[in-house]
């Protein structure tokens, strides 16, 4: 192909790449610099074979950038840790706030006895009741905590979710299945957690099961 | 002798129940009886323009309306401007302190506190107790 065509060609590529609305495509940079690696014809100067090594280096470092993101899993990360993540953390604070609730009702009932203790002792219990309010405090602070970092877990569910957008559903395509974790194993190669699969730690209120539904299946 | 009537309305504001709570017990433990609660600035604002409360305590971080904008509005207010303000927040940065004494905040205590503290700062608001 002539110089000119070729380059009329690539031009023409380029405009159509800046019209497009959607995200550019990885793939369609790539078509365009492999076809500028194929433009050039003849006996290369040193100035142009390294500029023919910087493209290609481009290239491949476009490519293997794509094909790490994709391992990475960028859509199971927005469609499944995050947001289990951000629902744990959640579910931290309300069960804190309800033992701390609880703690209340408690330390109220104590106090509300002391009418009938001698002074000195009401003294005391009242003293101990003090304590355990100002310790309460926590429950405000932690929460306060944890909502900051469940708005930092959201800011980076955009960011990922823009990531995805900008390489599009190849992105998801490309990913290959997720391995299957490694299970530790004792010297004699046993598994040093039989029960492994088990322990999927506490679960969140609408995920449990509760006492009286664990009594019905004891019969 | 107290000066303090211990019976004077109190008003306290947090978007916590259980920073209400611990408030409310605390102010029991320290004598007082008349606390009412409200849990962000607007609702606040509407108890303080419904009836004579002697003392807001009052949360700074709180949605939709919050405990800095609570006290621009009372101290705006010809009937309210004069009004107790004591801000009790977990914001501890020296700029929150300066723009809420710039506000004309009474007091200014930060989360965690205790007891003591809070009694410190009543008194240098209220008087001996």
């Amino acid at each position: 192909m002539a110089v000119a065509a070729v380059k009329e060609k690539i031009v023409a590529q380029l405009k159509d790449l800046q019209k497009s609305e959607s995200s550019v495509d990885p793939a369609e940079v790539i078509t365009i610099v492999e076809s500028v690696i194929d433009s050039i014809e003849g006996d290369l100067s040193a100035v142009g074979l390294k500029v023919y090594a910087d493209i290609e280096a481009l290239a491949r470092y476009i490519n293997t950038a794509r094909a790490e993101i994709a391992e990475l899993r960028p859509d199971d990360i927005n469609s499944e840790h995050l947001p289990a993540a951000t629902d744990e953390l959640t579910a931290i604070v309300g069960a804190t706030e309800q033992a701390t609730h609880t703690i209340f009702e408690a330390v109220e009932s104590i106090e509300a006895l002391t009418e009938k203790m001698s002074p000195e002792v009401a003294e005391q219990i009242s003293a101990a009741v003090i304590s355990i309010f100002e310790a309460c405090g926590f429950q405000d602070i932690t929460g306060q905590r944890i909502t900051k970092v469940v708005t930092a877990l959201q800011q980076v569910e955009v960011k990922v979710d823009a990531l995805l957008h900008a390489f599009g559903d190849e992105i998801k395509r490309e990913g290959s299945p997720r391995p299957k974790e490694k299970k530790k194993t004792t010297p004699s190669g046993a598994p040093a957690r039989p029960d492994e699969d088990l322990l999927n730690g506490p679960q969140l209120p609408e995920d449990a099961i509760s006492q009286d539904d664990i009594d019905a299946l004891f019969g | 002798m107290s000066s303090v009537d211990m019976s004077m309305p109190i008003l306290i504001v947090d978007d916590y129940k259980t920073m209400l709570r611990i408030i409310r017990n605390l102010l029991k433990q320290l004598g007082f009886t008349n606390v009412d609660e409200a849990t962000d600035g607007s609702a606040a604002l509407q108890k303080l323009r419904d009836k004579e409360y002697s003392l807001v305590i009052s949360d700074w971080n709180m949605e939709p309306m919050s405990g800095m904008q609570l006290l621009t509005e009372v101290r705006a207010d010809t009937k309210l401007k004069d009004l107790p303000f004591i801000m009790i927040t977990a914001e501890s940065k020296t700029e929150n302190v300066i723009a809420a004494k710039e506000a004309g905040v009474s007091n200014y205590i930060v989360k965690p506190f205790n007891a003591a503290t809070l009694k410190t700062k009543l008194t240098a608001v209220l008087g001996n107790f």
